[in-house]
């Protein structure tokens, strides 16, 4: 017997990690090495961007880009639905458009499938709607009738509906099938399993992958600058075009883009904790909490 | 009480992908009659059960319940149409099912989940569901415990929440497909204890199980599922002590080996 001798239980010290803290040092040094070249770059200009930040130009092409995130999401979303609905159809026709869909806008890149509808009127000039054999109720040029911001949309969307809809597919078919025949031998209607057993559970899954193609999509959306469409990329690129502060007002895009992909991050957050009840035994702590506990302040 | 039974199995045949797996089962539960089905895993028992509210459509063959024709009518020239699957519904309402792995709706608790059947199907007010949903619970032993999620609780207080959850619907019978083969073991008995209960109060029920102790206390007659036939019927004692046929004494002689539980 090796164990100490006195009678009292003895104190347990855990293990020391000296190496992790020497290399948790460097790494700080090193970061913080770089933003202070940073921020001492007279390059930087930092005036500039101070005086652009809240330009009105730039406030109006940050408007442009939430909105067509907030557009291109929630259409895509509902085209999604569509999509997955179809995949997951007993119809072999239905299933097989579905597919093809998905293949053909997950596999054409979304600047070029923007440039195809941007310059839509060379392939077919007129755009018209009628009855096929009757009258034409409304007919006009398809360079009137789909300008910048309508390609953006559509190129966005169709692009975003092939994506959510494989999102939505996944998560709904995560869902153990015996919840299905659970509800199924209790008698109870498939939409009304589907509406109060399946999605909530899919939603666990779908919700992640949704939060991420949400700040996909709002990155995603500066490639539409490419056509001259005004959002917040493009205006910078306007602003910096006839001052030639090329930095500055990248740095100022660059700021917004964080700022508001970091307030989706915060929103995406909280909806997994709120679709997480019932999962888990208890709720996974917050970054605030799991921060506190790294450094070994509380429990 | 008519003589008419509550459950009529005749003919059933059913294959999956050209093996046969129900070869011809005929069998008949008379009201307030608990059925044990006993046999080999993949003899086709579940499967023969899952035919019963119409969870797997026969090849072949037709289920009656309480008299009406399940899944199926007439079409007056000899054949059998598929009804609409709202007609199903309601029939399935009117049989209980209680799964092996429970399937209680893991978003919702414990009440929520014996209160949504009665309240969308039935079409019962949320009071007076939530009212008899709260006396079922107590019932299987859970009062108090209305308000947990699934996860919250043991397997044995699961299932004992998924057989209240059957039981709202006020069954005509009711169906156990191995309920408590996913257990730990020290929490069998109280399901077994919930379901002797619901046999004394003259629940008609077919239950397929493991646990051949039960069948021989609860059961009014014992079927040996063998290869997608029954191949032996008749009360415990007959078919689990005495058993006529040479596989039902093969396979009690498997169990007896591997089972402690076996008295």
């Amino acid at each position: 017997m090796t164990g100490p001798e006195t009678a009292e239980t003895p104190v347990l010290v855990g293990r020391r990690h000296p190496l992790r803290w020497a290399a948790g040092a460097l790494a700080l040094l090193a970061v913080g090495a770089c933003a202070v070249s940073l921020a001492r770059n007279p390059a930087m200009e930092w005036p500039v961007v101070a005086e652009y930040f809240l330009a009105i130009q730039v406030l109006e092409g940050l408007w442009l880009t939430v909105w067509l995130t907030l557009v291109v999401t929630t259409l895509g979303f509902l085209a999604g639905i569509a999509v997955a609905a179809m995949r997951l159809s007993a119809n072999p026709v239905l299933q097989a458009i579905s597919w093809a869909y998905v293949w053909f806008f997950r596999s054409v890149p979304v600047l070029v499938q923007l440039l195809f509808w941007f310059n839509i009127g060379y392939l077919y000039p007129t755009l018209s709607l009628g009855i096929p054999g009757g009258p034409t109720l409304l007919s006009g040029s398809s360079n009137e009738l789909i300008s910048a911001t309508t390609a953006a949309v559509l190129g966005l969307t169709l692009h975003e509906a092939a994506h959510a809809g494989e999102i939505i597919r996944g998560g709904i078919l995560a869902v153990d099938p015996g919840q299905l025949e659970a509800g199924t031998a209790l008698g109870l209607r498939r939409s009304r399993i589907f509406r109060k057993v399946v999605l909530p559970q899919a939603m666990r899954s779908i919700v992640p992958a949704t939060g991420n193609l949400l700040i996909g999509t709002l990155k995603g959306t500066s490639i539409v600058s490419v056509i001259a469409v005004n959002d917040l990329l493009y205006s910078v690129q306007y602003i910096y075009n006839r001052t030639y502060a090329i930095v500055p007002l990248l740095a100022v895009a660059t700021a917004w883009y964080l700022i508001v992909t970091s307030v989706l991050s915060v929103a995406q957050y909280h909806v997994e904790r709120y679709f997480a009840r019932g999962s888990r035994r208890a709720l996974p702590p917050s970054p605030w909490q799991r921060a506190r506990r790294a450094l070994g302040w509380g429990r | 009480m008519s003589g008419q039974p509550m459950v009529r199995l005749v003919g059933l045949r059913k294959s999956y992908a050209g093996t046969p797996v129900l070869r011809g089962v005929d069998l008949e539960v008379a009201r307030g009659e608990v059925v044990c089905l006993v046999g080999a895993s993949g003899s086709g028992k579940s499967t023969l059960l899952r035919c019963v509210n119409h969870l797997e459509t026969p090849d072949a063959g037709f289920v009656e319940v309480d008299g009406e024709l399940i899944g199926y009518r007439p079409d007056g020239r000899g054949r059998l149409r598929a009804l609409p699957e709202g007609r199903i519904r309601r029939q399935r309402a009117d049989i209980g099912m209680v799964f092996q792995s429970f399937n209680l709706f893991p978003n919702l608790t414990a009440l929520e989940n014996v209160v949504e059947a009665p309240i969308s199907v039935r079409g019962l007010s949320r009071a007076e569901a939530r009212a008899r949903a709260s006396e079922l619970l107590a019932q299987v032993g859970l009062a108090g415990r209305e308000h947990s999620y699934p996860r919250r609780l043991s397997g044995g207080q699961q299932q004992r929440v998924a057989i209240a959850r059957a039981l709202a619907m006020r069954p005509k019978v009711m169906l156990f497909d191995e309920p408590t083969s996913a257990l730990d073991p020290e929490l069998v008995g109280e399901v077994l204890q919930t379901i002797q209960t619901l046999a004394g109060q003259g629940m008609t029920m077919l239950v397929v199980t493991h646990e051949l102790a039960f069948a021989r206390d609860v059961a009014d007659r014992v079927a040996f599922v063998d290869e997608g036939r029954i191949l032996e019927l008749g009360p415990p004692e007959d078919v689990l002590t005495t058993p006529g046929h040479p596989r039902t004494r093969a396979f009690l002689g498997r169990l007896a080996q591997t089972t402690t539980r076996e008295p």
